[in-house]
Parts: structure tokens; C-alpha cells; sequence
């Protein structure tokens, strides 16, 4: 299928493919294993310039957009979307700073962000406040010339591993929400620190911690955006952000597929490749198809953020709702296609069906999205009424 | 420092096949790529730049396409390239090879320091390394596996053997070539294929470099490929297949018939 990429497009798809090749996809096994965060995978990637390819070029980067981040994801998560999301989240991280960072706060933190010299991390989910993103209670008092944070965000993805967090905490919690502000913390801010990293099911590879904030005072200077204006900030960034997970999941999926086409092409039973049997190549039509289907409706949601398309949260909701359902079903029958091997670990879908299952929760759950998408639709044809 | 790095753009060997009716190399739909020893050799002067300053200079001699490899070169960090191409070149061995790129090196003001790899997977000699270095009149040591230091115009360099290495000191200028365990050549950046991509890429005739064409390309070239083939498969071998203590006792009982006996074996 031709999605009409420009030659320099092609190329950073490439170059990713390349490292995930040769970089990612003979560590993944391991990493998922242990756990260890992919500095040497993260090192490679900022010497190949990848971390530039969505920071504006007065800033070091190579001014490209959210399609340029999606086609790198998707590459590097077709060998690993666990090492992979060390890129994506830094890329969530940094999303924010270049919507509404000021000149000052971008000239500060997108040059070395561009040059993949330190990571960002986002931080907005807390213990009681998931789905309902707007129950959160960190607090950032504002005192003199600075905030005072406390409070614990939970489940956050780069956490002890990057260099920068934005962070939505309430600096006028009498106003709720509207008293939320998005405030840039840096690691070694004191009274900043960090929980246990995470054991999850998937996506072993990536840092999942709690950011512990015990009278953490940070200069205003560090304000992003608007006192009050925190929780835009996040919806907005996460408007721009849900392709990213679309695409690391539509990674997972194509990688699965190509994994289970080449095992029903080597795999006899009956005297034949498995890849002669109706029963198969159906299964793998269908794989196929959603697949591509997953991919033309993430490049459309991405491709209109770049375009800067006023309203994007529908149809990136909507990217990230079918990119994510379609990774959690096409691991799965990749697992079935590839039978009891495909159930050992010695073969490497069984880790993408654990890894397939996250896209489909974090970053807004796909309930919520499909939310999104129902209370856009509603809004639209109420606006046309009148 | 100036930096120069010979390479050679060769076929993709992994699967390259021989026409047996002309004896040459099937070329067409082989992909071609920068010799692999090579880009251990632009690494190498990537990292003696960074360390030491200077510029890295990449040449190769080919036809018009070999300058898809010199890009290449650009993309893993070399500053600029020349392509040594002129149809005077054409048919040369190595003697004739080594002289075109030691006049090519000369004409560019020379250099410090020459990498190149250890051999080109097609040729497999091995000998242009030397020859550029005897055109130049300098030294060169072989097989570097690691270039220790460079102090006031002196190099000290880790050359491996088959067992062990051993350590040699040379004046510069001076050509090396390098073995796989120099280092590990990094991912094409991004900008360095943006660059590559813009990068005027000079080609230098036989006329521009003051090669006498007497020694160059066929004229200059004493040795004559007479035949390339595949060498035949080393045939008669068996396989015993079945349980082990069967096949061991099969082998073994065949094995004395044809008059080997083995140590311990009872």
C-alpha cells in the first residue's frame, strides 16, 4: 500500500527498521526477562538523531510531527514495543514543552531532548485518579517564587530513567480541576523520588514508577502554559500523543503477523506447510487487513495533527480504539497460528500478546476513548442543529 | 589530522552467484554495499576525528555507481568524498588499484593517516593497503585491531595474529587496515544521511590526479583473471542417521574398516 511518504519519511522509517533489526529485536527476549531499561537501544537511537525527528528545528530537531514519531514507533515496536515506549514516553513527555513551553522553557530542555541526551516522562495518572483524570490530588503550592509539591503519581511510564517530568498537580485545589497546572520537575528537584519499578505483565523493558513528591519546591519559572490551565495542557498533549500509542500498537500487530506468516510457511503438519490450509489463510487474511486498516486510520490521525486539524481528539481516540483492539487480536491469533510454540516463550509472539494487552489500557482506556469519540459525534451533530 | 579512508563498493556476497558459461560474477539484481571491513575503517576515522580534530576524506575508484557507497560514507560521518573514476581505470588489479588511489591521495594534499579494511570480500587480496602505502612511500601495518595512541606524529597500534597481537609503533603518515575487532560501527544518523544526500561528491579523473596511464587500469595491471568458478562441493560424505548408540557404532565399525582407528574407542 502506498501511504505517500516523502524521501526523507521513508528514510527515518528505515533507519528505524535498521536499528530494530539490529538493536532491538536480539535483546528483546532478555530485557523482557529482566527488565533492564534500554539505555544502549536509547543511545543508539539519539546517535542516529531519531529523538529529533518531532522537535522543531529551532530547537535542534529535524522539524518534523507526530507522523514522523508514529513511523519510528511503529518500526522500533515491531522488534520490541517495550524498548520502544523508552522512545515513545520521552516523546509524550516532550509533547507538552513544545505546545506550551515558552521560549525560555524550550530552549532549555527540547535541544537536549532532540539529541536523545536525556528522556521525558509525563505524569498524570495517580492512585484515584485514572479514567477519572480529573480526581487527581498531587498539590503544587504556590509559595513566593516557587511551588511546593506533594503528592505521588502512579504507573508512570520513564520514571527514575528520565531527566524531565511534567507534571499536572493542583496549585488552587478549591477550584478542582480548574485549579490544575502543569508544572516541568526535574529529576534532582529535592524532595523528588521515586518508588519500586513496576513488575508488569508486558512491555517488561520500559520503567513503569511512582513519582514521590514530598515538599518538592520548584521555581515557578517552571510553569507550563497557565496557572489553572493543567489539565488542557494534558488533554491536548494526550490529543496529540494517542497516534504514538496507536502506532506502537499497530508495531506489535505487524510484528506478530510477520511472525505467523513465516511459521505457517515452515511449520508441516499433513504432510504440508500450514500456510496450505484454508483454516490458516484466513486467519492470516485477517490479520492482514486489520492491520493495514490500523495503519491507514493512525498515518490519517497523525498526518492531521501535522496538518493542524483544530479538533483531533475523535479521530485519534479513534486510531488508538482500533490500532489497540486489533494488536490484542492479532497477538492472539498469532499465538494460535504458531500453536504450542507459539504458547513457549522460545518464540516471541506470546511476549507481543502480553505486550498487545497495555495499548489497550494506558493512555486513556479504550472505554474512555470510545467516550471521546461518542461525545464528539454527539457535540458535532448538536453544533449542525443549530 | 587528515583523515583518509579507502573503500571499495563490492556485491552483496551473501548472495551473489557466478554465470557458469562467462565465469564472472552475476551482477545484476545483487544489491551492492560498502565493503563490511570497510565501514569498520570509516568508524574507525570517525572516532580518530572526534578524539583528535581533523577531517575524515573517503575515496573510492569505481564506476559512476560506487558513489552510492561514497554517500553512504557521508551518512556514517565521513566530511566529504571523491570518486576516483575515469574508464583509464578500468580492468585494474591491485597494483594498478593502489597506484590510481596513491596518486588520488597525493593530488588531495595527502593524509596523516589511511584506513582501509583488512580485504575487500570480492578480491579477498588484501594487497591494496600495502600498495598504496609502497606508491607513497610510507609505512603501514595490516590487521589493526586497535590504535592505541597518536603522540606527536607517532602511532601505536594493536596488530592481531593468529595468536595473540602484537604492538607496533609507526611514524605517521601511515596506512592501517583494519580487522572486525577494531570497533563497533554505529547507526547511520539522520543528519548524516540528510547530508549525504545534498553532498556534491567530486569525481577525479586520470588526467585530474597526473596518473601515468601507462600504470593504470589494464595497461598497469600484471595480473589477468583466467577463470573465476565455484569451487566444486567436497561430495561423499554420509550421513548415520537413527539412535546414537547405533550411528556411533555404525561409524565406528566403518570407520575401522577403512583402516582409522580412534583413541579410546572400544
Amino acid at each position: 500500500m502506498n501511504y505517500f511518504l516523502t524521501d526523507d519519511q521513508k528514510m527515518i522509517k528505515d533507519l528505524a527498521a535498521q536499528i530494530a533489526r539490529e538493536k532491538i529485536a536480539p535483546i528483546a527476549a532478555e530485557l523482557d526477562e529482566s527488565g533492564e531499561f534500554p539505555w544502549d537501544v536509547v543511545k543508539t537511537l539519539a546517535q542516529s538523531d531519531l529523538f529529533r525527528v518531532f522537535v522543531p528545528s529551532e530547537y535542534g530537531g529535524l522539524g518534523g510531527g507526530m507522523f514522523e514519531m508514529c513511523l519510528v514507533v511503529e518500526e522500533l515496536s515491531r522488534a520490541c514495543s517495550g524498548i520502544a515506549l523508552a522512545y515513545a514516553a520521552s516523546g509524550l513527555g516532550t509533547i507538552p514543552i513544545i505546545l506550551f513551553g515558552n521560549e525560555e522553557q524550550k530552549k532549555k530542555y527540547l535541544p537536549r531532548l532532540a539529541a536523545g541526551e536525556i528522556l521525558a516522562a509525563f505524569g498524570l495518572t495517580e492512585s484515584g485518579a485514572g479514567s477519572d483524570a480529573a480526581a487527581i490530588k498531587t498539590t503544587a503550592k504556590p509559595d513566593g517564587d516557587s511551588y511546593v509539591i506533594n503528592g505521588t503519581k502512579q504507573w508512570i511510564t520513564n520514571g527514575g530513567e528520565a531527566s524531565i517530568y511534567t507534571v499536572v498537580a493542583l496549585t488552587d485545589p478549591v477550584r478542582g480541576v480548574r485549579g490544575s497546572s502543569t508544572i516541568l520537575v526535574d529529576k534532582d528537584h529535592p524532595g523528588f523520588t521515586f518508588g519500586k519499578k513496576e513488575n508488569k505483565m508486558g512491555i517488561r523493558a520500559s520503567a513503569t514508577r511512582e513519582l514521590v513528591f514530598q515538599d518538592c519546591r520548584v521555581p515557578k519559572t517552571n510553569l507550563l502554559a497557565k496557572e489553572g490551565m493543567g489539565f488542557l495542557v494534558a488533554m491536548k498533549t494526550l490529543d496529540q500523543s494517542r497516534p504514538g500509542v496507536a502506532s506502537q500498537a499497530l508495531g506489535i500487530a505487524q510484528g506478530a503477523l510477520d511472525q505467523a506468516i513465516r511459521y505457517s510457511r515452515e511449520r508441516h503438519q499433513f504432510g504440508k506447510p500450514i500456510s496450505a490450509f484454508q483454516g490458516i489463510q484466513f486467519m492470516l487474511a485477517d490479520m492482514a487487513t486489520q492491520v493495514e486498516a490500523a495503519r491507514a486510520l493512525t498515518y490519517a490521525a497523525a498526518r492531521s495533527i501535522d496538518a493542524g486539524e483544530k479538533d483531533v481528539s475523535r479521530l485519534s481516540a479513534m486510531a488508538k480504539v482500533f490500532a489497540s483492539d486489533t494488536a490484542m487480536r492479532v497477538t492472539t491469533d498469532a499465538v494460535q497460528v504458531l500453536g504450542g510454540y507459539g504458547y513457549m516463550k522460545e518464540y516471541p509472539v506470546e511476549k507481543m500478546m502480553r505486550d498487545a494487552k497495555i495499548t489497550q489500557i494506558y493512555e486513556g482506556t479504550n472505554q474512555i476513548q470510545r467516550e471521546v469519540i461518542a461525545l464528539g459525534l454527539i457535540k458535532e451533530s448538536v453544533r449542525n442543529q443549530k | 589530522m587528515k583523515i583518509f579512508v579507502c573503500i571499495k563498493q563490492v556485491p552483496d556476497t551473501t548472495n551473489v552467484r557466478i554465470n557458469p558459461e562467462t565465469n564472472t560474477l552475476v551482477r545484476e539484481g545483487v544489491q551492492s554495499i560498502i565493503n563490511p571491513f570497510d565501514v569498520y575503517a570509516i568508524e574507525e576515522g570517525v572516532r580518530l576525528k572526534e578524539k583528535h580534530g581533523g577531517t575524515v576524506t573517503v575515496i573510492t575508484m569505481g564506476p559512476p555507481q560506487a558513489a552510492e557507497a561514497l554517500r553512504e560514507a557521508i551518512g556514517l560521518g565521513a566530511d566529504n568524498a571523491y570518486l576516483v573514476s575515469d574508464r583509464a581505470f578500468a580492468g585494474a588489479d591491485t597494483l594498478a588499484t593502489a597506484f590510481a588511489l596513491a596518486c588520488a591521495i597525493r593530488h588531495l594534499g595527502g593524509a596523516d593517516i589511511i584506513l582501509m579494511g583488512r580485504q575487500a570480500i570480492d578480491g579477498d587480496t588484501g594487497q591494496v593497503g600495502p600498495g598504496v602505502a609502497e606508491n607513497l612511500d610510507i609505512s603501514h601495518v595490516t590487521d589493526i585491531r586497535k590504535i592505541e595512541e597518536i603522540v606527536d606524529g607517532r602511532i601505536v597500534v594493536e596488530r592481531l595474529l593468529e595468536e595473540g597481537y602484537a604492538r607496533i609503533a609507526a611514524r605517521l603518515p601511515v596506512v592501517l587496515t583494519v580487522v572486525k575487532e577494531i570497533n563497533t560501527p554505529r547507526m547511520p544518523s539522520l543528519k548524516g544521511k540528510l547530508a549525504a544526500k545534498k553532498a556534491e561528491i567530486p569525481v577525479l579523473k586520470a588526467s585530474d590526479i597526473g596518473a601515468d596511464v601507462e600504470r593504470l587500469g589494464l595497461n598497469g595491471s600484471p595480473t589477468q583473471v583466467m577463470k573465476i568458478f565455484t569451487p566444486p562441493k567436497p561430495g561423499g560424505g554420509r550421513k548415520f542417521t537413527g539412535e546414537p548408540a547405533d550411528t556411533v557404532s555404525a561409524l565406528l565399525s566403518e570407520l575401522t574398516a577403512a583402516g582409522i582407528t580412534i583413541k579410546g574407542a572400544h
